[in-house]
């Protein structure tokens, strides 16, 4: 099984995100992760979905996203030429003086920002990829995480790849 | 530009189109383009419900190759016709189906007859639109028929709301439209039908695979061609029967499920085949692993995605069926061959077919499936449309109905949707109301759209329904019967209704046949009828269609006739 990021660009329509994803429901594959949002050109969408699959699944997959009338082009991204991020907020709880510091340092480590530090809870905003975040979270566990909101993945190859 | 209502642009359009009939019903919400029809020349086939309205349009769509058209009204008379795009879309039936809509100012209201048509179809057809406003709707119709018709064809949902239809607007008409993310035609590639020639020359057991696409393009002379210049048996898929002329000394017929046994056993034995315009269904070749023994395969497909959906390809060649064998054919041509009609593989196809047609042991009633069958080919012109019903009727036909004249077999085999093949054949007459059409039926799938002789005697459509009648749910009892030891539930349909008398009541012909004699004139009185003709004929409840691969194994462990 692999790990697969894809990229589409799309009419910018409404009603094209409902057909891609109903796309993975009606031939049984399931995303891992969606993202969506207007290109430079207004007229034009960019949908970043990551899924899981073997290779031939992953190739159907492409086949009939290609296969869909709003779809302009469809791209498997190559993971080792594409910058790929994902955007997280954790909400994190405090249960005692100490947390903060803790938690402001693993912050650090990760590069991640800190937002709303209250006595009870703090917040974590991170970007970065899909296994940073997880591990992150990881991380995060012994301090109890409240509440999460992840992106899933943009992604965009890298220039002459 | 000119300033006129999205109903009259509708209409305009569909009349530049060349839409000579079009199936429908009317209702609230699609009143407006009713109106406009009504000053069109454009005929109105009307039906009885928006179900066969589909099926007739698909009928229509697939014997003339353009698209059928059918009208709905908004919510019940919209979701009526979800089976008929389903069915249309998965058999490639070129079709345009137009609902009405309750106002924009409606929508999401949940207002009276309405329903999010354009949400509940997407699945099950090739494209959708909802036009919002009156002066896109020329451009959306364009839109539609060359989705609907080009590359692989399919169903094409339009959803026009009412005041789009009643708004007043400048509306353009194009020449020419631009759909950025759709490209139908692709060239198919010169160096893979070259690796596919050597592969197939290379071969010693090969075998030829027609299925739905060589109907699709017509490309039945170049099937033909290909088979004698290489002297290749040629099996096909059901939805291929017809591709290739069935009485031709190298046709084998269908293979799959309920496929002839001698195409059967050699498709399972093939060590090279080639596979033209088809999907791989389970139907076809029962287990997607059949094939994984050393079996080369080349595939050729309009549509790219079914390269390897089902089925990996030693060499697969992408573009429209008739122009790859085209091509095909004059690489061969170039290799200056000779036609080998005396090689070992082709003697010992020849001895499996001659067997198997021999021993081939059949019910022995005086009305049997196979006999009735052979019966009405006898009697038919060989250039009549048939279409059928789902259920053992329709395997029958697969066995025992020849097909003669290339293109003029169609059946639902994708969707397999009882009560399509009646509504169709109406549709089919439509299209060609030069040539018989016949529809092959079931008592139980009749049953479902039996209220369409309506439509064939009042719009005299003049069709003979051909009613292989076991008075049950044949197919299903015959499961019932094989795999859930004879519990049998839900499957008998008694002696209701008569359908001689149900034929009368709508004005048609209905005949009860006793003997295969009386079947032969029943038939000829059909030919010769101005109205429809229901033959009504009685058969054993008890017969099997045999020989049968269980689901979920191979062909080559198929069940035979004891």
């Amino acid at each position: 099984m692999v790990w697969a990021i894809l990229s589409l660009l799309v009419e910018n329509k409404p009603g094209i995100l409902f057909k891609v994803t109903h796309l993975f429901r009606s031939k049984n594959f399931n995303i891992d992760s969606i993202s969506v949002g207007v290109t430079q050109n207004p007229e034009f969408s960019k949908i970043t979905i990551t899924t899981i699959g073997d290779e031939k699944q992953i190739a159907q997959i492409v086949k009939q996203l290609d296969k869909m009338i709003d779809t302009i082009e469809v791209k498997q991204l190559d993971e080792k030429k594409t910058v790929y991020r994902e955007l997280v907020i954790f909400r994190i709880k405090l249960s005692k003086a100490s947390d903060s510091m803790e938690i402001s340092n693993i912050a650090n480590a990760f590069g991640a920002k800190i937002h709303d530090a209250r006595k009870d809870s703090i917040m974590l905003e991170l970007t970065a990829t899909p296994d940073q975040i997880n591990n992150l979270q990881e991380l995060l566990k012994p301090y109890e995480i409240l509440d999460i909101a992840r992106t899933g993945v943009a992604a965009l190859q890298r220039a002459g790849d | 530009m000119q300033t006129m209502s999205g109903a009259k642009a509708l209409i305009k359009a569909l009349e530049k189109q060349g839409v000579k009939e079009i199936f429908g019903l009317p209702g609230g919400a699609n009143l407006p383009m009713y109106d406009e029809l009504f000053k069109s020349n454009i005929r109105h086939i009307l039906v009885r419900h928006e179900q066969s309205a589909a099926h007739m349009a698909d009928g229509f769509g697939r014997v003339s190759r353009r698209a059928g058209v059918c009208f709905a009204t908004s919510g019940p008379g919209a979701t009526n016709i979800v089976t008929g795009l389903a069915t249309a879309q998965a058999d490639s039936a070129p079709m345009v189906a137009i609902t009405g809509q309750v106002p924009l100012s409606m929508i999401g209201r949940d207002a009276f007859q309405e329903s999010d048509i354009i949400g509940i179809a997407n699945p099950i057809v090739k494209y959708s639109y909802q036009p919002t406003t009156a002066a896109e709707i020329p451009e959306v119709v364009k839109k539609g028929f060359y989705i609907a018709e080009t590359g692989r064809p399919g169903a094409v949902l339009i959803d026009i709301p009412k005041d789009v239809q009643q708004n007043d607007a400048e509306i353009p008409f194009p020449d020419e439209v631009k759909i950025r993310g759709y490209h139908p035609w692709s060239d198919p590639d010169v160096v893979a039908i070259e690796k596919a020639i050597s592969l197939l020359l290379s071969s010693t057991r090969p075998v030829i695979l027609a299925g739905g696409g060589v109907i699709i393009s017509s490309a039945f002379a170049e099937l033909q061609s290909i088979a004698e210049l290489l002297m290749i048996p040629v099996v096909s898929t059901f939805k291929g029967k017809g591709a290739f002329p069935e009485n031709h000394p190298l046709s084998l017929g269908p293979i799959g499920m309920h496929g002839h046994a001698e195409a059967n056993k050699i498709m399972s034995e093939a060590d090279c085949v080639l596979a033209i315009g088809t999907r791989f269904s389970d139907r076809s070749v029962g287990r997607f692993d059949e094939f994984e023994r050393n079996l080369k395969i080349i595939h050729l497909d309009v549509d790219p995605a079914e390269i390897g959906k089902n089925q990996s390809a030693s060499v697969a060649v992408v573009g429209d069926v008739k122009a790859s064998l085209r091509i095909f054919l004059r690489l061969l041509a170039q290799k200056a061959l000779k036609k080998s009609e005396q090689n070992v593989w082709l003697q010992h196809v020849t001895e499996v077919k001659d067997y198997w047609r021999a021993n081939l042991k059949l019910h022995p009633g005086e009305l049997t499936a196979a006999k009735i069958l052979r019966k009405l080919r006898e009697v038919m012109p060989a250039e009549s449309i048939v279409t059928t019903e789902v259920g053992q009727h329709q395997m029958w036909a697969s066995l025992f109905y020849d097909v003669i004249h290339p293109g003029t077999f169609f059946s639902s085999t994708g969707l397999g949707t009882m009560g399509w093949g009646f509504p169709a054949a109406i549709g089919a007459k439509a299209a060609r109301p030069d040539l018989p059409v016949v529809d092959i039926a079931g008592d139980g799938s009749f049953n479902m759209t039996e209220n369409s002789l309506a439509t064939a005697v009042l719009e005299n459509l003049p069709v003979i329904v051909f009613l292989v009648n076991n008075y049950t749910l044949g197919m299903v009892a015959q499961w019932q019967r094989t795999f859930y030891d004879r519990r049998m539930i839900g499957v008998d349909q008694k002696h209701c209704p008569d359908y001689v008398k149900l034929a009368e009541s709508y004005g048609a012909q209905g005949i009860r046949v006793g003997s295969l004699d009386e079947l032969g004139h029943a038939i000829k009185a059909g030919l010769k009828s101005d109205v429809a003709t229901v033959i009504d004929i009685p058969i054993d409840p008890e017969e099997d269609v045999l020989p049968f691969v269980a689901p979920g194994t191979s062909l080559k462990d198929m069940i035979l006739p004891s």
